[in-house]
């Protein structure tokens, strides 16, 4: 390996970016979805309800806000419950609100939940048309800014992904090729003494999925010590936002880290000798 | 145990190097391969261990068509066949006992099998006191005898040696010689291509003389001849 010190170099390093950048959008990606999933709000939409709608048509139109796809929980919130939980907001100040008693501006409305944070933009569309409601509001376009972002963060990240990934197969390949060469002679004796291809090939295969390997390593490693350090940042300075701490799942996506970089590593080594070593 | 059918060989570059040759060789022979320089000698060395195949005819060992060999039991073909090189073909950075257990690593051998296989064999050489150093610690004869030892080593039934007294001085060409015999009286066939004419009117052994790519002379006992 030393022979080719600096192409080992190089092509481990590009393992290593491309593997940093596809393990941080996945757990970006990740992340993403599941704080959409823990922040409650915005999962629910409101459903604010015009002035005077009967208590029928209220029934009724619960019936139908069941029907929209993706809905899994409906809850009615009269006009009255909805100043009191302003009220219990306001804590100690609340008797700013005392004029509210008697002239009580707050519609009735429904709060509805959806399986998944995706189905949110729809299922608000849908609810927007039934007649007697006034208003939607959902997570004020935090879902809409969230699920953009991974939307992305998924595309951008698999096309670098994809061709940081491309150039460290071409790098393992070069530094293969480079290594069969420099070892021409070698190959020549050991086939003339009877090495089967299997036999010549195999050191090759090693360099190269060691190169694959330690790149993959050294991304987990960076990736891990990464991810924990921001993890305990973030509770720090902004504890309300959750992420995603389940070391399984961690470990899931560190290990597919260092798969891959076997992978790239195994993929770059058998290219170059199908194409550089017949034997 | 070799039979050529009306070999030819013509390299890509349209060189005819082998035309029409038919040979019969028995199983335990010595034969000298002569001739002079260009008349084909490597190339029908290269032929019988299928490092080349032929462009007409048949090469055929032990009934086997060689051009019918498929590429993944051409490994096994040159395990039987130990080879010895004018430049001995040694890798420069494994002892000498190294170079000799290379040719059992690769057959997939245990340690334990090469530990007792390499040592009577570097005795029969002579090599069991150089058995730690490498080629480039070695003399040209004691290197020869390093490739020799690896030829046999697996005990081919046959050993292709091109010109291996080539960079050898004449006293150290009569001790690989008798190592040669010694091989040969033990039942292994060797063919030799030489231009060592004393070695080979003197060992009065069998001779197949090359001119321009056909046999022109092929005899018992024979002597080197005059061309040269
Ligand atoms: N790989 C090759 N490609 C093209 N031509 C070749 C090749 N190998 C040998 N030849 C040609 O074939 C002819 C026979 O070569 P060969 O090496 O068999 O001769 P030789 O009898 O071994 O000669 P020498 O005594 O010099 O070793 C020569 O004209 C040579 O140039
Ligand atoms: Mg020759």
């Amino acid at each position: 390996m030393l022979r080719n010190s600096w192409l080992s170099v190089a092509s481990i390093g590009t393992i290593i970016i491309s593997l940093l950048i596809l393990g941080s959008s996945i757990l970006l990606v990740l992340n993403v979805g599941y704080i959409a999933s823990t922040v409650e709000s915005s999962l629910e939409i409101t459903v604010f309800l015009e002035d005077g709608v009967e208590q029928d048509r209220m029934e009724r139109m619960e019936e139908e806000i069941r029907f929209i796809p993706g809905v899994t929980a409906i809850s009615f919130v009269s006009r009255d419950q909805a100043l009191d939980e302003l009220r219990r907001s306001f804590g100690e100040r609340a008797d700013i609100l005392s004029g509210l008693d008697e002239d009580n501006p707050l519609p009735n409305a429904f709060r509805v939940k959806t399986r998944e944070a995706e189905m949110v933009p729809a299922a608000a569309q849908q609810l927007g048309e039934l007649s007697g409601v006034e208003q939607v509001r959902y997570g004020q376009g935090v879902v809409e800014k969230l699920l953009a972002l991974t939307h992305w963060v998924r595309i951008w990240g698999s096309i670098t992904m994809g061709v940081l990934g491309f150039a460290a197969i071409f790098l393992i390949a070069t530094t293969i090729r480079m290594s069969v060469f420099a070892r021409r002679r070698e190959i020549g004796i050991m086939k003339m003494l009877g090495a089967t291809n299997f036999f010549v090939r195999m050191p090759f295969m090693l360099e190269g999925m060691t190169l694959g390997l330690t790149g993959g390593l050294v991304a987990a490693l960076i990736i891990n010590f990464g991810y924990l350090s921001l993890l305990s940042k973030v509770m720090i300075t902004l504890p309300f936002i959750q992420l995603i701490s389940d070391p399984a799942l961690i470990y899931q996506v560190l290990g597919g880290l260092l798969g891959l970089g076997f992978a790239i590593g195994a993929l770059g080594s058998a290219i170059s000798l199908h194409r550089f070593l017949r034997v | 145990m070799i039979q050529l059918y009306n070999v030819s060989k013509i390299y890509d570059n349209g060189v005819k190097a082998l035309n029409d040759v038919s040979l019969h060789i028995r199983k335990g022979e010595f034969i000298f391969l002569v001739g002079p320089s260009g008349a084909g000698k490597s190339s029908l060395t290269k032929l019988i261990c299928r490092e080349e195949l032929p462009s007409r005819g048949q090469v055929v060992i032990n009934g086997r068509s060689l051009a019918r060999m498929k590429n993944r039991e051409v490994p096994y073909l040159r395990r039987k066949i130990g080879m010895v090189f004018q430049d001995f073909r040694l890798i420069a950075n494994k002892t000498v006992f190294e170079n000799v257990a290379f040719a059992l690593e690769i057959t997939g051998a245990s340690n334990k099998d090469i530990k007792r296989a390499v040592p009577p064999v570097l005795r029969m050489v002579g090599l069991e006191k150089k058995a730690r150093m490498i080629p480039a610690q070695l003399s040209g004869g004691e290197q020869q005898r390093t490739c020799v030892a690896r030829a046999i080593v697996n005990n081919p039934v046959l050993i292709l040696a091109d010109e291996p007294t080539g960079n050898l001085d004449p006293e150290t060409s009569w001790d690989l010689m008798k190592l040669f015999l010694d091989i040969n009286r033990r039942g292994t066939t060797i063919i030799m291509a030489t231009h060592a004419w004393d070695i080979v009117d003197a060992m009065k052994k069998r001779v197949v003389a090359l001119g321009d790519g056909i046999i022109t002379r092929d005899e018992e006992s024979g002597a080197y001849g005059y061309e040269s």
